[in-house]
């Protein structure tokens, strides 16, 4: 009897490889180390293609709009954030794809991959405490917990690394130094 | 046609009612405290809002958008009021949507890209912090049951939605303090203190003022300001509308239906109103995208009134303070202080100046005005800095010119040469320079014609294409028969 339970059907044509793997990218360093992860496995096979996917957050639109000197500059700004990703798939040769979605972050992010049926999602996590999640919120939790495919979301950034990138908006974005709390 | 009807209205309905119900909940409060806050019974911000919203669901030019009762625009009219009385109000209210209207049938709603990033800044930050000075009077040295309940009214806001989001908090936090107030007999104002509340639809009436130049000549300026904030803020959350939704919209129109809007809410006894960023924000974030939501927000809204209008008089005041004090924090934006240390040295003062302006006269319009004068200055000085680059090589001297000649640059342009040296060979390169107007060319004749009269030899070389058709047209330094003056 246990071992009719224990009995687990295989598919036909189990998929070995993660074909299509969503970063969710927000122009933070842990998204860039998210990205990096992503490399890590969309360059394992040739079929794999990365989707850098970039929410513009419903509450952070009133701050943008107003910052930004009409459409365009707005959408370089943001062009501008997803660049660094973009650049380490350019450099590894990876195929990847840039989307923009407008929306609250964690539901518009599970919903898009579970529409698009993605075989994994990669988000980096500001490795937030518990109490520090309540206050501040967390996008990554709400995703790990909802999609419906694997996801990878410990990114571990070691004390010390440092980041050092420039954007399109004039701005350089200074040394990331990065701490796991 | 009822194609489009589908498209621009029932592609949503779930989200769109829903949302609709949202607003509305979430702008009782609002139209209330702004209508104590332009010093009119609160049942005339409450009217505003139901007639710009259902106006504006029909003839606005951007769907999803909330119009109503605002604080701009109360706080633009409080001294009209003050000083002349609300009927002086209804006839500026008409005013300033004839006004509007003309703005957006004469497209001026295209001159908002002038209007420089810092001045909006400005605009948004002096809003809230009118915004909350307007509730001192209201809840500082009263009692210290005002200060309690302004403080459990800050702390349901922004506590509760982090666990409950269906009911906005504002509207908890009304019924349940309102309930408190009544239960313990609290010492505390009520919104019945400062207006009463008529639980019926708005009439038809034509304002009572004298229909002659004196009564225009009050209520014109006063129609103007309004009509530029209006369509400021109006404009602004089109553009956060646009971005949310990814979508873009007809400011022309959106300038027309708020005029529309307007002179309908005048001839009903409302206040003028404009879009509302912040009710905007929440209608999409609830889902709304069609002009169903906004219509919906309008007629709900009313319903409400007529249904509950007895228990909005027995409201604390302090509740309603508290509203303001989190639409306040709301409104300002916080990432201006990283903005002052980025930006332009020029473009931070054009913001702290618009701010100072409004603040000292309490008036957004003029802030606005100031900060737009002085940032074009600034844009003025900038580009009439001009740099000469010389190179001395044997007996040829090059100058490079950078930046734009026109009329502000030419004496720095002309100071850079010094003309007295004799039998040199002189070219000046026009590559990165661009000459603008008649002055211009003007200075380029008489530093050519110097130098030649000291026997100098003098090429001019790489104007644009622009730059020579000007030369070519206006220049006598090529004229064999002129000479310098």
């Amino acid at each position: 009897m246990i071992q009719k339970l224990l009995h687990i059907k295989h598919n036909d044509g189990v998929v070995k490889v993660y074909k299509k793997i969503l970063v969710a990218i927000d122009g933070s360093l842990h998204s860039y180390r998210a990205a990096a992860e992503a490399v890590k496995i969309a360059s394992l096979d040739k079929a794999s293609n990365v989707e850098l996917l970039y929410i513009a957050d419903f509450s952070k639109a009133k701050k943008e709009v107003l910052h930004a000197q009409g459409k365009a500059e707005l959408e370089q700004v943001r062009r501008g954030r997803i660049q660094p990703a973009e650049d380490l798939m350019k450099e590894n040769l990876i195929d990847y794809e840039v989307k923009i979605l407008h929306g609250d972050p964690g539901p518009t992010i599970v919903d898009y991959a579970n529409k698009e049926k993605f075989d994994l999602v990669v988000i980096g996590s500001r490795g937030l405490n518990g109490l520090q999640e309540m206050v501040l919120g967390s996008v990554s939790h709400k995703v790990v917990k909802r999609v419906n495919c694997p996801v990878l979301n410990k990114i571990i950034t070691r004390i010390g690394e440092l980041y050092s990138y420039s954007f399109l908006d004039h701005s350089t974005r200074d040394v990331g130094w990065s701490f796991p709390f | 046609m009822f194609e489009k009807i589908k498209t621009d209205w029932f592609f949503n309905i779930k989200g769109d009612v829903l949302a609709g119900i949202v607003v509305a909940l979430a702008l009782i409060p609002e139209a209330i405290a702004f209508s104590i806050i332009a010093g009119v019974d609160p049942m005339v911000g409450l009217y505003a809002s139901f007639t710009m919203a259902v106006i504006i669901a029909f003839a606005g030019g951007r769907p999803g958008m909330i119009s109503a009762a605002t604080g701009a625009m109360a706080l633009v009219m409080a001294p009209l009021i003050r000083d002349h009385g609300i009927e002086y109000l209804f006839a500026a209210t008409i005013l300033t949507g004839v006004i509007q209207i003309l703005f957006g049938v004469f497209k001026i709603a295209k001159l908002m890209r002038f209007i420089p990033r810092a001045v909006m800044i400005g605009f948004v930050n002096s809003l809230a912090i009118l915004i909350f000075m307007a509730q001192v009077p209201h809840f500082i040295g009263i009692n210290n049951m005002t200060y309690v309940f302004v403080a459990i009214t800050l702390l349901i806001v922004y506590v509760v939605p982090r666990f409950f989001k269906a009911i906005p908090a504002p509207l908890i936090a009304i019924v349940a303090l309102t309930s408190v107030a009544l239960y313990s007999n609290a010492d505390l104002r009520t919104v019945g203190d400062l207006g009463a509340i008529t639980q019926s639809l708005p009439t038809f009436l034509i304002p009572t003022v004298p229909f002659n130049f004196e009564t225009l000549a009050i209520i014109f300026p006063y129609a103007i300001a309004l009509a530029i904030v209006g369509l400021l803020e109006s404009l602004l959350t089109a553009s956060i509308v646009d971005d949310m939704t990814d979508t873009s919209s007809n400011k022309n129109r959106e300038a027309r239906g708020q005029g529309i809007a307007n002179v309908v809410t005048g001839f009903f006894g409302g206040m003028a109103g404009c879009a509302m960023i912040g009710q905007s924000v929440i209608n999409v974030k609830s889902g709304g995208r069609s002009r169903l939501s906004t219509l919906v927000a309008g007629v709900f809204l009313m319903f409400l009134i007529i249904v509950l209008g007895e228990l909005v008089v027995q409201i604390p005041m302090p509740v309603l303070v508290g509203i303001m004090i989190m639409v306040s924090i709301g409104t300002f934006d916080w990432s201006s202080f990283s903005y002052l240390r980025k930006a332009p040295k020029t473009d931070a003062l054009v913001m702290l100046v618009t701010v100072a302006i409004v603040v000292a006269t309490h008036d957004l319009s003029k802030g606005v005005i100031a900060g737009v004068i002085l940032s074009a200055i600034f844009f003025v000085a900038k580009i009439s800095t001009m740099k000469v680059l010389k190179q001395e090589e044997d007996n040829q001297i090059t100058f490079q010119v950078e930046g734009q000649l026109f009329f502000a640059s030419v004496d720095a342009f002309v100071d850079a040469f010094d003309i007295s040296v004799e039998k040199k060979n002189i070219v000046i390169d026009f590559t990165t320079a661009h000459v603008w107007d008649d002055s211009a060319v003007g200075a380029i004749d008489k530093v050519v014609m110097k130098y030649r009269e000291n026997h100098n030899q003098v090429t001019i070389k790489n104007l644009n294409a622009a730059s020579k058709k000007l030369v070519d047209q206006l220049a006598v330094f090529n004229d064999p028969k002129a000479s310098t003056h």
